[in-house]
């Protein structure tokens, strides 16, 4: 059966050369796609804008006594929460793009598995950087400092965008196995305002109550917003807070990821 | 109709097959999508897959295109495994599904030179590739704009377009015409002729019973997930019933004489149409054609036209798809069997 075993060796893997192409090119889309609907991108360069706005305030007298400290405060904590929100949304994205035919075609080209999803990813990762330089360049306006080196502002972005990008993988795992856009959206939200609330981003923990506190105490997000902290304002621990973030992401991403692609490929 | 079964082994398919299925099953839940689908496609021809909504036909369309994992049977589509070697087979297929798979915010250039990276081609050559698509599909003057302002039509056609970048040797079409206008849809059985003769082989799901007279080489009829018929399209017309005689007379008027004598030589299956001024005669067979001819002739009527007719391809459908009736079921009282 010689014909057979041509076809066999025939069996055109794809090398690591392609899969970039591959990434790149569907990369491409997702920003062209951004370009033909620009009203997309709102939530990346608005969001950042009016939550500091709103935040400072609302809550920035209350909590530490003047806008001022509490931007210092709040600002490197919302670093963190902004790539977070932005995350989650793309499982929406995900869930309709899914509604239409256009999963189909990409799905029966020779083109690997985890190549649609890591093309989210990368395009993510753009709008999460332009959110993020959007949120430090408008609270400094307001009167945000750096107080340490460009060098940890730009570790405290890094350390943003890794968490951020480990739950876009979480996000699209969710868009992918329910049904809905609206059920995706219903859920994400669901998931973030307990964690998001229950964390130092927004106030400090000390006042309280235990039972809230030990809840903070294991919640990543109190984590990031402590390592963004020392690494925008200079004070408390560095170590601590940016290794646990980093263990978070590692082994969100390590869970999800392989979740998500295998369901890529096994939705009906 | 020789069926030749192979086993679901490593024998793989026979050559002369663009594609070949069997015993193909696919549950989902309770229901039964396929139930042991057979069928074959020979290189460079056009298999008509006709069924009603449900039958079967999408999911069977997205078993061969790696979409949907068969529980059971095996499938080869251009010599290669559905289920082992899902990779290669996709390199060899195309597929434009009953809704348009394009990307709605893209233009129809984007969105062809997109497909062409992803099919590897290199950037110079993919812009080529999708440049004559676009003219060959009459897309050209809206090569820029977005594939959302193109019209039902349009799409279809950027959508066959995108289907072709990789030059498929096998291309499903899930109903390529559902929901387009007569003109349009011309347009695109056009298009599909035109692949068949550039050497594509096809296979076609659709609705339409012209549509697969149009297109189809052979036929295969599911039902239910099942394949209740298969064979050329003429041989299930006569698969199915006789052929049927039109009389027209001269005088309208002579009509029930027409008929009584031909009821008293025996044809008893003959019918008048008064409104449409014609006698239909149901032929078992030719003999009874030469009786028709010779009754009416010594009698001297006046004859204006007559023809013979095969059942229209629905007609055929209708007589293989027809649902034994439910005994316990009331049927509709008024209805009249001719």
């Amino acid at each position: 059966m010689t014909t057979a075993i041509a076809y066999e060796t025939s069996d055109p893997r794809i090398g690591p050369g392609a899969h970039l192409r591959h990434v790149g090119a569907l990369t491409r889309r997702n920003l062209m796609r951004i370009k033909a609907d620009p009203e997309s991108i709102l939530d990346a360069v608005l969001v950042p804008i009016i939550l500091t706005v709103l935040f400072s305030y609302v809550f920035g007298g209350a909590v530490s006594g003047d806008q001022h400290t509490y931007i210092q405060y709040m600002i490197p904590g919302l670093l963190g929460t902004t790539g977070l929100n932005l995350a989650m949304a793309v499982g929406t994205g995900l869930n309709s793009d899914f509604q239409t035919g256009v999963m189909d075609r990409f799905r029966t080209l020779p083109i690997g598995r985890a190549s649609v999803l890591l093309s989210k990813i990368a395009a993510e990762t753009l709008r999460c950087l332009l959110s993020f330089t959007i949120l430090i360049g408008f609270a400094m306006v307001l009167g945000l400092e750096i107080k340490t080196d460009p060098l940890q502002l730009l570790a405290a972005v890094g350390l943003s965008l890794l968490f951020g990008m480990s739950v876009v993988w979480i996000s699209m795992l969710l868009g992918m196995s329910l049904r809905s856009a609206q059920a995706v959206q219903g859920v994400s939200m669901m998931v973030m305002m307990p964690l998001q609330f229950g964390s130092s981003i927004f106030a400090p923990t000390n006042s309280m109550p235990g039972w809230l506190q030990s809840f903070t105490h294991y919640n990543p997000l109190s984590a990031l917003a402590d390592a963004c902290r020392a690494l925008i304002n200079g004070q408390g621990a560095v170590a601590h807070p940016v290794t646990v973030v980093l263990l978070w992401s590692v082994a969100i991403t390590a869970v999800t990821a392989p979740l998500a692609v295998a369901r890529f490929r096994r939705r009906a | 109709m020789t069926r030749i079964d192979i086993a679901p082994s490593d024998r793989g398919p026979r050559s002369g097959n663009a594609v070949e299925v069997r015993g193909i099953v696919k549950h989902y839940g309770e229901t039964k999508a396929l139930d042991g689908v057979d069928l074959t496609v020979r290189q460079g021809t056009v298999l008509g897959v006709l069924g009603p909504n449900g039958a079967g036909k999408t999911t069977l369309v997205r078993v061969l295109s790696t979409l949907v994992k068969p529980d059971a049977g095996t499938a080869y589509v251009g010599g290669y495994d559905v289920l082992r070697q899902p990779r290669q087979l996709r390199r060899t297929i195309g597929l434009t599904g009953q809704y348009a798979s394009v990307d709605e915010l893209l233009s129809g250039y984007e969105n062809l030179y997109l497909i062409g990276r992803l099919l590897d081609l290199p950037a110079k050559e993919a812009k080529a590739r999708a440049t004559e698509l676009l003219e060959r599909f009459s897309l050209t003057e809206a090569a820029k704009r977005p594939a959302k302002t193109y019209s039902g039509g349009m799409r279809r056609r950027l959508d066959l377009a995108a289907s072709m970048i990789g030059r498929p040797r096998v291309l499903y079409l899930d109903e390529p015409t559902t929901g387009l206008d007569p003109r349009t849809r011309n347009e695109v059985w056009d298009e599909v002729q035109r692949m068949v003769a550039e050497g594509s082989t096809v296979l076609l799901t659709t609705q339409y019973m012209e549509e697969a007279e149009q297109l189809a080489h052979g036929l295969t009829v599911i039902d239910r997930g099942r394949v209740i018929a298969s064979g050329g399209v003429s041989e299930l017309k006569t698969q199915v019933g006789g052929r049927t005689l039109h009389v027209t007379p001269a005088h309208t008027a002579e009509l029930p004489e027409m008929a009584r004598c031909l009821h008293e030589a025996g044809l008893t299956a003959a019918t008048v149409s008064e409104d449409a001024g014609v006698l239909t005669v149901q032929l078992a067979d030719d003999e009874q054609l030469t009786t028709v001819v010779g009754v009416l002739g010594t009698r001297s009527f006046g004859i204006a036209s007559i023809d013979t007719k095969l059942p229209s391809l629905d007609e055929v459908f209708l007589a293989i798809t027809a649902k034994p009736a439910v005994t316990a079921a009331p049927t509709p009282a008024k209805e009249t069997v001719a």
